[in-house]
């Protein structure tokens, strides 16, 4: 695995935080303001050879990466970096703000890539066009091969000081990729960058895989396999591929995912026609049982101060959701609208709980802890299976065609707009959204 | 169509090979991982046995039963299925039966794991009874990861809901 050292060379002086007038990305009637931004190349004070190719040619794949990153949020329409003026390494810090007036950009994103070894620094730099000001002002220092990152954190700087909410871009994804025809489908798990980036397999596709989910630092996955015929949750490491079973024996397991710090890992375990949830260290050691009530308990995820669960029960007759403590004491129903309610996620944040709604077709939603201001922020045949971003601001789900059953990963702002599909090479199920690296 | 574009990406990367270059192509699809992992008593599988399947299906007239919308009770259809089941199992001593239950596509993923160890649980029980010992079958459910029929429709739901005897070793 390459080693990635990220450096922040400047931040942003106090004496801006003062005095330069908040630019919120406004949320008006649950959609958000675009605003319009130009995303020059970046340009070189002297191009030189690389491990990733010459600086002048990475400033433009880095702009180009920049600009994708921000569009993906759904904030901004980028200009650039073909297309638009150029400047010189020397202007970056000092761009002539009357020539981007007249692209009609709102914003300006200049900066640098400069060579040093086998490494480059990245300048990143976000201007306020109408204002002549700089808002942002960052330097990441990456191997030349991890020039994507350093794009990204960019992304990340310009969309965290706009937006106030932190950054989501240098984030990767583990799915399950999913070729050949509904009745006989080969499943493998994949790992990519969250723009589709750095694409790879994780399993061969003998046996059939899903729900992949990352632990909190990003290192380990839980997943579920039916290898043998026996669908049971293994525990894998991303880095080296090496994996066990979750728990030793033959018990059918399966809706894994870890807890806040890592140390543990709650499932579902079926037996005797009846579905219950338990906990096992992450390390390994006996499962400790934490509901205990005929049905189907299943897709349990902690809150993210870990004294939380909210899973999907169907004790009432029909699935909804419910809340209890994190050793299984005061269990309560919190989804109370029309229809069945599964898959429950709660937010990073804390402050809210996504859904997959079932009413005929499956919608992505999300209501408070307590079971409030539910909002459907889908509208597809059936989406399914949402993971946040760590930001809390985005869901990524997947979404399934009717009758072919073909399927994609899309991710939704919470605050409303229509979903973004994400590039998977074959078909995409049950994303799981990494943490910020 | 699904299939023409595996061929022609499979032809793709022979090509590729041929000429022993790196490409886009490649580096967005990766031959899978090799699967290093040791191998322990836990992950030994299931060896089905398709000529004793066929005998079953044969005599016992199927090996799957079906079931209603997010039900799992067995209906008296079923019940003469597994009865007949039952005896096969019964005249064939050494042979295990894994009882694997499935879902329609019209239950999120996770629910329908536990649906399907429902139905295959009922199916169990019910082989059980007609004096099937209970250490010879084993319950395990695909939720909707198997589906037999591949319409959105009730007719191909209907096939999808069901238990499935699979003879093993």
């Amino acid at each position: 695995m390459k080693t990635f050292a990220l450096l922040a060379l400047l931040t942003a002086t106090s004496a801006l935080a003062q005095d330069a007038p908040p630019l919120e990305v406004d949320v008006v009637g649950g959609t958000n303001a675009v605003s319009t931004i130009a995303v020059p190349t970046l340009p070189t004070p002297a191009d030189t050879d690389t491990a990733a190719g010459r600086t002048g040619t990475l400033g433009r794949q880095i702009a180009t990466v920049i600009a994708s990153d921000l569009r993906s949020t759904g904030n901004f329409t980028p200009l650039g970096p073909t297309g638009i003026p150029t400047y010189s390494a020397a202007e970056a810090a000092s761009p002539t703000y009357a020539t981007w007036r007249s692209t009609g950009a709102a914003q300006l994103v200049t900066g640098t890539v400069e060579a040093s070894g086998d490494r480059i620094t990245v300048g990143c730099r976000l201007h306020d066009v109408a204002a002549g000001r700089e808002l942002v002002r960052q330097g990441f220092t990456v191997d030349a091969a991890d020039w994507r990152r350093a794009a990204h954190k960019c992304a990340d700087a310009i969309y965290s000081r706009l937006s106030g909410e932190t950054g989501f871009l240098d984030t990767r994804v583990v799915y399950v990729a999913e070729t050949g025809p509904k009745t006989r489908r080969t499943k493998r798990i994949a790992i990519m960058d969250s723009d589709g980036s750095d694409h790879r397999y994780l399993t061969a596709g003998d046996a059939t895989v899903t729900t992949p989910r990352f632990s909190p630092r990003g290192d380990r996955l839980v997943y579920m396999t039916a290898a043998g015929r026996r669908p049971r949750v293994r525990i894998m490491d991303v880095a080296t591929g090496k994996d066990r079973n979750l728990i030793p024996g033959l018990a059918l397991t399966f809706a894994p995912r870890f807890s806040p710090n890592g140390g543990q890992v709650v499932f579902s375990m079926a037996s005797g026609g009846n579905t219950d949830i338990y906990v096992v260290d992450a390390d390994g050691g006996a499962p400790r049982r934490l509901t205990n009530v005929p049905g189907a308990d299943t897709s349990p995820s902690y809150s993210p101060d870990g004294r939380r669960i909210v899973f999907e029960s169907d004790r009432s007759g029909a699935q909804q959701l419910y809340v209890m403590n994190a050793d299984g004491s005061d269990q309560r129903r919190i989804s109370f609208g029309g229809g069945r309610y599964a898959s429950p996620v709660w937010s990073p944040r804390g402050n809210l709980i996504a859904f997959t709604k079932i009413a005929g077709p499956f919608r992505i939603g999300v209501m408070s802890p307590g079971g409030s201001g539910e909002k459907i922020l889908s509208d597809g045949w059936q989406d399914e299976g949402p993971s946040w971003a760590p930001n809390g601001q985005f869901v990524m789900f997947n979404r399934i065609r009717q009758g072919s059953g073909q399927t994609s990963l899309y991710a939704v702002n919470i605050n409303g707009g229509s979903p973004r599909r994400l590039p998977t090479p074959q078909d995409g199920s049950d994303p799981s959204w990494s943490p910020l690296r | 169509m699904r299939h023409s574009q595996t061929l022609m990406l499979a032809t793709a990367l022979l090509a590729l090979a041929g000429c022993g270059r790196a490409d886009r192509a490649v580096e967005t699809t990766p031959p899978p991982v090799a699967d290093t992992t040791p191998v322990n008593p836990d992950d030994v599988g299931l060896v089905e046995l398709p000529a004793l399947q066929a005998d079953l299906v044969a005599k016992a007239g199927s090996d799957t039963i079906y079931f209603g919308t997010d039900k799992s009770d067995v209906d008296p259809d079923s019940q003469r299925t597994l009865t007949a089941q039952a005896q096969w199992l019964i005249t064939h001593p050494t042979i295990r039966g894994s009882i694997e239950g499935h879902a329609d596509e019209r239950g999120t993923r996770e629910y329908n794991m536990a649906l399907g160890e429902r139905r295959a649980n009922a199916a169990r029980d019910y082989l059980v009874s007609q004096g099937v010992p209970s250490g010879r079958l084993l319950v395990t459910s695909w939720g909707k990861e198997k589906p037999v029929a591949t319409g959105s429709d009730e007719a191909a739901w209907a096939q999808n809901r069901r238990s499935v005897t699979v003879v093993v070793k």
